[in-house]
């Protein structure tokens, strides 16, 4: 999967950070320099690796972050706000023309997979019930042509070429006409793959572009590229100022660096991944998903967002109190499972967890035993549940009855909540000391 | 237009083309990639290669960290990758405190030294070997195969070998069509099925072709997949098992093409495929832009696959055996 080295990687840099309960601002360094590594690893330009470290740092060493209970968290945060903003936030479309036919240019280096992509850019919009034409504009590779003329066979979409004895230029006008009397709605160009440092191939570019005035110039990239990626891309878009980015052949095990590099230098978006070489292999592309998945965090931040919607700032205050005074009771025990099936259901809610989703592959969640826990403390009065140890034989045969479970499964509750209140209350002494810092966030006991 | 890649119409152009030819030539020259300039200008010679690094190295007055950083980044930039700079990093600072070095200069010696050790492998071109060769070209999509093909065919042609050429890749649209236009171009045979054809059976004809017509040279053309495409690799073996076997007194050789644009992804590349097929030497194409292509000393470290070829640009002779020392120096060029 993409990007997935690049995330275990990290994720494994995390883990180490995780298991501190506070971090020093070498800690943060050091975990950064692994950041950095893996970054680099995975063939994210070094310059731009450069600047993120060093705004990353900057925001995490902040007293703020180091003072707060989840200092962790929150550089994985901060990393992964930075990450989701190098991408470029949100998921960007195709421009369509306001008259028809829209006209997109697909541009790139030789071998970065152009006229696939244009093939499958067709069908995609073929799919979305539209009529596009694909125009043959490079005539220089042998049999180019031919490969794009196959290519819309397959797709069933007309091809438009003259040859490869026109000027590229002419062909495209021509394209555009054929395209206004045949009732086309999108022209779609592929051209010759050059080297973005060839003047005389560039240029035929900008020709093209002058003369039929695209609605979007897409640049594809290989997502195998390395350090270059930034001059390739730098380059096409100071000549041509392209619209957004095709990635391609992320099907392999590329890491995908490159994906970064080029939205940080051009802050172009990427708009679409060829994952495949089937010609529906072609997928939009999510940004702010994708900087979770390289952080293989899934989706910690709609946990912590989800979080803070469901649980009350008041009650969890409230809560710090009794667990400092020892006064944590089964009342509260269930209070605090609600607030957290609130949030969705259990498997939901551990698969947003970073390295839990992993683990716990397979493992089948039993919601049945929460609605067992739940229906247990209900049935029992009000001071049992204040005051668990004045539950006796005839009490845990009465609560077994009225929850329709068994006394041992009302004994098993009962262990589990005084082991969790003991562990509670080795945890408020240790953090004693910071409990200001708590702020609304709270720690979820039973996870 | 001076548009002669592949040579599509060239006879055509050829009086236009000397017309324009001197004016052309300044621009052409400030055009033309780094490895292009390499091998146009003196870099070719001792003295260019130690004066790029030198150059680098004069600015320092001192051994310092700074150095090493700097020494660093430029090759992760280069694309050698994080794991393979700092080793080579290490290594040169436990040298440089052994030997007790003070001085910059001495340093770059040593370092290119290193480099060149690491690089520098006697290897046999196809067009020089005695005997007969079965060469077969593996890569993933797109890194340039058909066309090293055809520019080996042609060095080999001109060598004045037999070249029998065979349209392995059944898969990609038009992909028979591109090796048979650099078939006619090259003046070679080619033995091709349809389109969607195996690809084995392909190999098999033609190796069978090439020992009846007592060809110097085949070369077999593979569609490009990707190494981590179990089902194609597995395809790829049987190719390559359906050459050997057929082979007889035919030497069977593969040939890995890669990218330079490729940055670390090239080391999985190369492993798998090496895997799968034994891999004996790689051409790295596509050196002619501004990529460097360093990947290839990560390669050379951790597999010891040789380099043999570069491809430094769209014209035949543009396919070039690899000079250790060009290669260096062009790292170093920024």
């Amino acid at each position: 999967m993409i990007f997935e080295g690049l995330a275990e990687k990290l994720q494994s840099t995390f883990d180490k950070l995780k298991g501190k309960g506070k971090l020093s601002s070498k800690d943060v360094k050091t975990a950064l320099r692994e950041v950095k590594l893996a970054l680099l690893e995975a063939d994210v330009n070094f310059k731009v690796v450069k600047n993120l470290i060093n705004r990353i740092e900057e925001r995490a060493v902040g007293q703020e972050v180091l003072d707060s209970l989840t200092p962790a968290q929150q550089v994985i945060k901060i990393v992964n706000e930075e990450l989701t903003d190098l991408m470029g936030g949100t998921q960007s479309k195709i421009n369509l023309g306001a008259k028809s036919p829209t006209v997109i240019m697909v541009v790139g280096l030789q071998g970065a997979g152009k006229t696939t992509t244009v093939g499958k850019l067709a069908k995609r919009f073929r799919k979305e019930g539209k009529d596009p034409l694909l125009v043959a504009a490079d005539i220089y590779r042998p049999a180019a042509i031919k490969q794009l003329q196959v290519l819309g066979e397959r797709i069933e979409q007309p091809v438009f070429s003259m040859g490869d004895k026109q000027n590229p230029v002419d062909i495209a006008k021509a394209a555009i006409s054929n395209a206004k009397s045949n009732g086309n709605d999108i022209v779609i160009i592929d051209t010759a793959g050059r080297l973005h440092i060839d003047e005389d191939l560039m240029d035929e570019l900008e020709d093209i572009k002058g003369a039929v005035t695209p609605h979007e110039i897409l640049l594809v990239v290989d997502s195998m590229t390395g350090q270059d990626a930034v001059n390739v891309a730098e380059n096409f878009d100071q000549k041509l100022g392209i619209d957004g980015v095709v990635l391609t052949k992320l099907d392999g095990d590329a890491r995908g660096g490159a994906a970064l590099s080029i939205s940080s230098v051009t802050g172009r978006p990427i708009k679409f991944v060829g994952m495949g070489e089937k010609l529906d292999a072609l997928e939009p592309f999510h940004p702010d998903r994708m900087a979770s998945r390289i952080l293989g965090m899934g989706d910690v931040l709609s946990l912590i967002e989800k979080a803070e919607e469901q649980i009350d700032a008041e009650k969890a205050k409230e809560l710090e109190e009794k667990l400092r005074k020892e006064e944590f009771t089964l009342e509260d025990f269930l209070d605090q499972m609600n607030q957290v099936r609130n949030m969705g259901s259990l498997e939901e809610i551990l698969n947003m967890i970073p390295g839990v989703g992993k683990q716990l592959k397979g493992l089948n969640m039993d919601e049945g035993q929460l609605d067992q826990i739940e229906a247990i403390i209900n049935s029992m009065t009000i001071e049992e549940r204040r005051n668990p140890e004045i539950i006796n034989g005839s009490r845990r045969r009465r609560i077994a009855n009225g929850s329709g479970t068994t006394v041992q499964d009302v004994n098993q509750l009962l262990k589990q909540f005084t082991q969790t209140k003991q562990m509670m209350k080795q945890m408020g002494d240790l953090q004693k000391g910071n409990m200001g810092g708590l702020k609304g966030k709270m720690k979820f006991p039973f996870f | 237009m001076l548009k002669k890649i592949f040579g599509f119409g060239k006879e055509k152009e050829e009086v236009k083309e000397e017309e324009v030819s001197e004016e052309q030539e300044e621009t052409k020259e400030e055009k033309t990639g780094l490895f292009k300039r390499l091998k146009d200008g003196l870099s070719k010679t001792r003295e260019g290669f130690v004066s790029q690094i030198e150059n680098l190295f004069s600015l320092y007055s001192s051994i310092d960290d700074e150095l090493y950083e700097d020494l660093e980044e430029i090759l992760i930039q280069a694309d050698v990758g994080v794991h393979t700079t700092m080793k080579l990093v290490d290594q040169l600072k436990t040298e440089a405190k052994e030997k007790k070095i003070k001085e910059p200069e001495e340093l770059i010696e040593i370092f290119q030294k290193q480099l060149c050790q690491l690089l520098n492998e006697d290897v046999e071109q196809v067009e020089e070997s005695e005997q007969p060769t079965i060469l077969m070209v593996v890569g993933v999509n797109g890194v340039g195969k058909t066309t090293t093909i055809g520019k080996i065919a042609q060095r080999a042609k001109n060598a004045g070998k037999d070249v029998l050429l065979a349209a392995g890749d059944t898969f990609r649209a038009a992909a028979i069509d591109q090796l048979s236009a650099w078939s006619n171009r090259v003046g070679t045979e080619l033995i091709a099925h349809q389109e969607g054809a195996d690809s084995a059976a392909v190999a098999y004809d033609a190796v069978q072709a090439a020992k009846s017509r007592e060809t110097d040279l085949l070369i077999v053309d593979t569609a490009g997949r990707l190494h981590t495409q179990a089902n194609l690799m597995e395809e790829l073996k049987k190719i390559k098992r359906v050459i050997t076997r057929e082979a007889e007194d035919m030497k069977v050789e593969v040939l890995l093409v890669l990218d330079a644009t490729t940055g670390q992804n090239a080391i999985s590349q190369a492993k798998l495929f090496n895997q799968e097929v034994d891999v004996d030497g790689i051409a790295l194409t596509k050196l002619d832009g501004t990529a460097k292509g360093g990947v290839v000393i990560a390669i050379m470290d951790e597999l010891g696959i040789p380099i043999k070829l570069i491809g430094v640009g769209e014209d035949l002779e543009d396919l070039q055996d690899f000079e250790p020392e060009t290669f260096i120096n062009a790292l170093f060029d920024q």
